[in-house]
């Protein structure tokens, strides 16, 4: 277990190595000077030589990049061109945003995807199965920045129910385990709760098709077990897998919440890179892409590590 | 002598020529009902894209200030107008030209691409492989929208920019699947008789590896289409894919946001289109995945 650990951990530094690489060459894809943003356009020769050299950028690219992944460890990720504010406190502000709405998401959609899942399992092959499965189709197909337009339009324009944009009241400060506060947080949350939900099911359906198929179960049965102890034996077998699965999708959703965020002005790292992408802000663009890439590395490992130790049967390598 | 002979020779017997894979494969599609309806629609999405010159009753750039937002069945405009007042029929007709390519083109050119590098890392094993799929795990360690987004935020908006950030979303995915099956293929005992008995990499892999990969491969990659799709739309939905003027159905979404309070079923329409070729892609391809037999 704890070999395995190591063993993981080792894997993963080189991707992160990498990862890391990538975000670093991002503004150098980026056509046209990097300095532009910051320079006015009638800048003399004297005084643009004079900021390539503060900001390092006349220093060949390895040193470049070792420079900032230097500071990048020791937390400095530069300094935003729009508002002039540290990037990482930037970052760090929004992602409480971000991770409260992917949690939020992520149990609604593992709640309702197992649930849904689970029945197409048990029944699977009648009427039952195709309607979860559909539904579940339906979840992975749809586009969901449209159907957080639509439900927009159901429950804030037409019946007024809750409200369609933005993080609250008092905005992060005013953040309240109150009515007030939560009902900015359902609509963005379904919405996204949909894409996991998908994934969910048809991975449990899966799950549990198999399961029931194999000889311990018709063991079971075959000793006059009731089918409550029966399923007991299913979940206790599915559940590795589908922690792992929601695991994974909680990483998805905060690294893909751009979208959602964007369609529902909620201040998170969605809004932060949308924001930042409009006013080529690069030192944010690049600094919130590397924050959520690594979280999504880290998710993976952590993942790992717990699915082999839950059950010892299951090592990806 | 000679007669007895010609007894022993048996008649030649009309021996059947087996149906073959892929007559087997057309056989089975055509007997699963959802998946050839999916076909149907996406065909004739393809064939609105491809005549939309011809279909489309109005120019889907040309706006009027007076008929703004038009709610749908309104005379002369079937759904309605956008926020410039350009007919939503004729823009959604046209949009599905640029929808379908940026959704559609990432997915073959990543197929290709992943397929070679996945292949090649697969066959070739040891360092070779080490070396090309841990760079592969890189990209692949992003979240797909992440990634997308990332890349053409960096190069900026553009059709071309969008293509080439989901093309490179996709190569990781597909190499993966890739390099797993040609990996199990290549310990078989049918590759190893024929390294033995001298044949060049090339060959081998033309002959005996290739046939054998690239139906998994392909499988995958027809359901990266639908994601594609989504996220095609998606970049545009941000303003990273296609400019305006030119109709788009993501774009066409994100420029009528603001309509959701005036004319809420002309705001979601174009939604309604990625939404509909977006599963039709995923049903065909479940039914394709079923009628070749490929295990997901």
């Amino acid at each position: 277990m704890l070999v395995y650990a190591l063993k993981r951990l080792l894997h993963v530094i080189p991707v992160a190595i990498g990862v890391s690489i990538v975000c670093f060459m991002l503004i150098h894809i980026a056509p046209g000077d990097p300095l532009a943003a910051i320079l006015p356009t009638d800048a003399s020769l004297e005084l643009q030589a004079q900021m390539r050299s503060f900001y390092g950028l006349d220093q060949p690219l390895p040193l470049q990049y070792a420079l900032w992944a230097w500071h990048a460890l020791r937390g400095d990720l530069g300094t935003s061109i729009a508002t002039g504010r540290p990037v990482l406190a930037e970052i760090l502000s929004a992602s409480v945003n971000s991770i409260i709405l992917a949690v939020a998401a992520t149990l609604i959609g593992f709640t309702f995807g197992s649930i849904l899942g689970f029945i197409a399992g048990v029944f699977r092959g009648g009427w039952i199965d195709r309607i979860a499965s559909g539904l579940a189709m339906l979840g992975v197909s749809v586009p969901h920045y449209w159907l957080g337009m639509v439900l927009v339009i159901a429950f804030s324009v037409s019946l007024g129910w809750l409200p369609s944009m933005g993080g609250g009241p008092g905005g992060s400060d005013g953040r309240s385990f109150s009515w007030d506060y939560i009902q900015y947080l359902i609509l963005p949350a379904v919405t996204m709760s949909v894409i996991p939900m998908g994934i969910i099911a048809r991975t449990i359906r899966s799950l549990v098709a198999d399961i029931l198929s194999q000889d311990f179960v018709q063991a079971l049965a075959a000793k006059g077990l009731m089918t409550k102890h029966v399923m007991r034996h299913v979940i206790r077998n599915a559940a590795p897998t589908a922690i792992s699965v929601m695991g994974l999708q909680l990483g998805y959703l905060l690294g893909g919440s751009i979208l959602i965020e964007t369609v529902f002005s909620w201040p998170g790292t969605g809004s932060l890179l949308n924001g930042a992408i409009f006013t080529r802000d690069l030192p944010i663009l690049q600094g919130t892409i590397l924050v959520l890439a690594m979280f999504f590395v880290f998710v993976n490992l952590v993942v790992d590590v717990l699915q082999s130790a839950i059950d010892p049967r299951i090592q990806r390598s | 002598m000679a007669a007895i002979t010609a007894d022993i020779v048996p008649a030649p017997i009309a021996v059947p020529r087996s149906p073959g894979f892929w007559s087997g494969v057309l056989h089975r599609l055509c007997r699963d009902p959802v998946a050839l309806a999916a076909l149907a629609v996406l065909i004739v999405i393809v064939a609105i894209a491809i005549l939309a010159p011809y279909i489309a009753p109005y120019d889907p750039t040309k706006g009027s200030v007076i008929r703004r937002l038009k709610p749908i069945g309104t005379e002369g405009y079937f759904l309605g107008t956008d926020e410039l007042g350009r007919d939503m029929l004729s823009r959604l007709i046209y949009g599905a030209r640029l929808s379908l390519i940026m959704g559609v083109v990432p997915v073959p050119i990543a197929f290709v691409i992943g397929s070679i590098i996945g292949i090649v890392a697969g066959y070739a094993g040891g360092l070779t492989n080490t070396l090309i799929m841990r760079t592969v795990d890189v990209f692949y360690a992003f979240p797909s929208v992440l990634l997308a987004v990332a890349l053409s935020g960096a190069l900026g908006s553009g059709l071309t920019n969008a293509l080439v950030s989901l093309t490179v979303v996709f190569i990781p995915q597909i190499a993966r699947v890739a390099e797993s099956v040609t990996t199990q293929i290549r310990s078989l005992d049918y590759v190893d008789a024929a390294r033995a008995s001298g044949a060049p990499a090339f060959t081998i892999i033309r002959v005996h590896v290739l046939g054998n990969v690239l139906g998994p491969i392909f499988v995958f990659a027809t359901s990266l289409i639908s994601v594609s799709m989504i996220l095609a739309s998606g970049l545009s939905f941000l303003g990273l894919g296609v400019r305006p003027p030119d109709a788009e159905w993501g774009l066409m979404l994100n420029t009528l946001r603001t309509a959701i309070y005036n004319n809420p079923a002309v705001a979601a329409l174009p939604g309604v289109m990625i939404f509909v070729t977006s599963i039709c892609f995923n049903l065909f391809s479940d039914g394709l995945r079923q009628a070749m037999d490929v295990k997901s």
